[in-house]
């Protein structure tokens, strides 16, 4: 636990503060870039083009182990990587357009052909002399042993890029989210947007390669978006609240990886993304289950009750133990469901909403305003004052109901 | 009164065939469409279609199900690509007239749920005047507020476009096409499933651009509001059938030839038009 505290607070050594650092930084490029693949609905294009990484990482080690070098250099990895990821992209739009393949069929192909080869590529790697301490699978799911301060500093500037580019890029990838055809109308490349929306993706993913790993990628871009699609309504500050959201799991996430060092990296900042989603999906106002339940069951006990003061109103029985009990706790009948003087007095004001409404009716025959005549809607929400009382003058004296 | 597809001989048949293509364009149409054929698999959505929308007007596409109004739409737009023909806006060429243009699509094409409130959208309209880094100004916000009043919408600003019913969602759509300031406004069924009050508004806010100078072309499903609500009509089904004025245009022939068995003598009379 000590070792967790003081990974957070940047005391835990040299290392861990670098991989922390850089972890935040990396979840919130991912969080806020991965707002615009959420609003347009491409998560799982971007899984594809993180699996398409994978031969890119295994050619370009290849490439420059044949060329001399020990073929660890990780901008040279990460080269390679993009590469790849980029083909794979453009293989997907291609297959989509050109061929009468659904998109979900043209993700499945290529993320799995892209794989499987990156995985065959990488079996060749461990045959080789200098393959077998290269760490290639930690491309898999990412690590923070080894990390350096210069890959640091990639993460720092590569993410800090990533994420300006998203901000001032912001306009037209909402808009060709929201309404394509629209954006389409006003001049926009729909199809060079889309290109700029993948190629950020690409890039957070490749960045966040050796920190999480590009089996894992695609939940970095996505919860944090979903998460904070619980808190807010307005799409700017959806960017900046997933890019927090990003940052807090990537930052947690890395110090708890620091704190006990078997725990591979990418897994927990996923993990800690999850708990925070599961947190916003049980708590958040309006959107949040247990908001909804709130409404929900107001919205019965409104019914019930109303149903009930109805029943009353024209000497009914009331049947429901339900409203028995909910007009009960108010007062407004005994236990035996006969009713109360103060829940005749507020039968008797129900009745001639009622009739108030059944003279609305007849007068304003307009859809718009009958459409209200919900059963929940008071009529006083509905009709001006002035308007109510000529419902009253047709109606006579309230009368009393015994 | 113009009607292709009837008279199989002289510039009747040329025109059915686009080949005024060649000629001069109008620079008096407020839209010029020459030859465009669009097709989104083996068969064309629409064929080589011609087609002049005069300015300071207010003109329906009128045609069937499936007989590629909103294609002819959306083709003068360039949002779906053309297999051949040009557009041409105000005497100029599409590509370079874009910002002459605002567009109402039809509601049903966007998800409600998204997560941005009436003033966002109504913003959108603007977009093309910030720029990338471009802040929006104290004289944008205006423009968007202006926008919203006229469409009956400024109480609204705030809210998330998720809460509102399918007139109001109308109005926004509207309401970011008048923000845009342009000089031909078309809309994609703007009554479609709208309420009476939404579609006076609607109505009268087109009524008043037209009166301004500014041309109005609508996609219309509703035949019986053709003659009180428009100047011009163009019918399609796949190919040009008819265009010209109403009164002289939209006849019961043009009505059969455009729909065919379609439309019944019943629905015919009922719309009561001088033969």
């Amino acid at each position: 636990m000590s070792e967790f505290i003081d990974a957070l607070f940047l005391t835990a050594g040299y290392n861990a503060a670098l991989v922390a650092i850089g972890a935040g930084l990396l979840g919130f490029a991912a969080g806020s870039t991965g707002t615009f693949l959420f609003l347009r609905k491409r998560a799982l294009v971007s899984d594809a083009v993180a699996h398409a990484t994978l031969p890119g990482v295994a050619l370009s080690f290849i490439v420059m182990v044949s060329l001399g070098g020990d073929g660890r250099s990780l901008i040279g990895l990460l080269i390679g990587s993009a590469i790849t990821a980029w083909a794979g992209l453009l293989l997907i739009e291609a297959m989509v357009r050109k061929t009468r393949l659904a998109e979900d069929t043209a993700i499945g192909a290529v993320l799995g052909v892209f794989f499987g080869f990156g995985v065959v590529l990488l079996t060749v790697i461990q045959s080789m002399s200098a393959g077998r301490q290269a760490g290639l699978e930690e491309f898999l799911l990412g690590a923070t042993a080894g990390m350096l301060f210069q890959d640091a500093v990639l993460i720092a500037i590569g993410g800090g890029l990533t994420v300006l580019a998203s901000w001032v890029l912001r306009r037209p990838m909402t808009m060709v989210a929201f309404d394509t055809s629209y954006a389409s109308s006003l001049g926009y490349n729909v199809k060079q947007v889309d290109l700029a929306m993948m190629g950020l993706a690409m890039a957070v993913t490749v960045i966040g390669l050796k920190l999480v790993g590009l089996v894992l990628i695609v939940a970095l871009l996505i919860i944090p978006a979903v998460t904070a699609r619980f808190w807010t309504e307005r799409s700017e500050r959806l960017f900046w609240v997933a890019g927090i959201l990003g940052g807090v799991a990537g930052y947690v996430g890395a110090g708890l990886s620091a704190a006990i060092p078997s725990l591979p990296t990418g897994p927990i900042i996923v993990l800690l993304s999850a708990v925070l989603f599961s947190v916003s999906l049980l708590l958040a106002p309006n959107r949040g289950a247990l908001a909804a339940w709130v409404r929900h069951k107001r919205m019965q006990a409104a019914v019930h009750r109303r149903q009930g003061l109805l029943a009353l109103a024209t000497h009914h029985p009331i049947r429901e133990k339900y409203t028995l009990r909910l007009l009960g706790s108010e007062g407004l009948v005994r236990p035996d469901g006969v009713s109360t003087d103060a829940g005749r007095a507020l039968a008797a004001k129900i009745a001639r909403d009622e009739h108030r409404w059944t003279v609305a009716r007849r007068i304003h025959q307009d859809a718009g305003l009958t459409g209200q005549y919900d059963g929940l809607t008071p009529i006083d929400a509905v009709f001006t004052p002035d308007e109510i009382a000529e419902f009253d003058r047709q109606i006579g004296a309230p009368k009393p109901v015994e | 009164m113009r009607l292709g597809l009837m008279d199989h001989s002289g510039p009747e048949l040329a025109a059915a065939l686009g080949e005024v293509a060649n000629s001069v364009v109008n620079p008096d149409a407020a839209l010029s469409v020459r030859g465009v054929t669009v097709s989104y698999s083996d068969k064309p959505a629409i064929f080589s279609v011609d087609a002049e929308f005069p300015k300071a007007s207010m003109s329906a596409i009128l045609g069937p199900n499936g007989a590629g109004k909103s294609t002819l739409m959306k083709a003068a737009l360039g949002i779906v690509p053309r297999l051949s023909g040009e557009i041409f806006v105000h005497g100029q060429r599409l590509e370079t007239a874009k910002d002459k243009i605002a567009y109402v699509p039809q509601r049903a094409s966007v998800d409600w749920d998204f997560p941005t409130s009436v003033r966002d959208v109504v913003e959108m309209g603007l977009y093309r005047q910030t720029g990338l880094f471009g802040k929006v100004t104290g004289r944008m916000k205006a423009q968007v507020m202006d926008s919203l009043d006229r469409v009956g919408m400024a109480d609204f600003a705030e809210r998330q476009i998720g809460q509102l019913s399918g007139g109001q969602q109308q109005r926004v759509f509207l309401a970011r096409a008048l923000a845009q300031s342009a000089e031909l406004y078309m809309l994609d069924e703007p009554f479609a499933g709208v309420d009476a009050a939404t579609e006076r508004t609607i109505i009268g806010v087109l009524k008043n651009l037209k009166a301004e100078g500014k041309s109005v072309i609508a996609v219309h499903h509703d035949l019986a509001t053709v003659e009180e609500y428009f100047d011009h009509v163009f019918m399609i089904n796949v190919r040009r059938v008819a265009e010209g004025p109403v009164s002289s245009s939209f006849t019961p022939e043009t009505l059969q030839a455009t729909y065919g068995g379609r439309l019944a003598a019943k629905h015919l009379n009922e719309l009561a038009i001088a033969g």
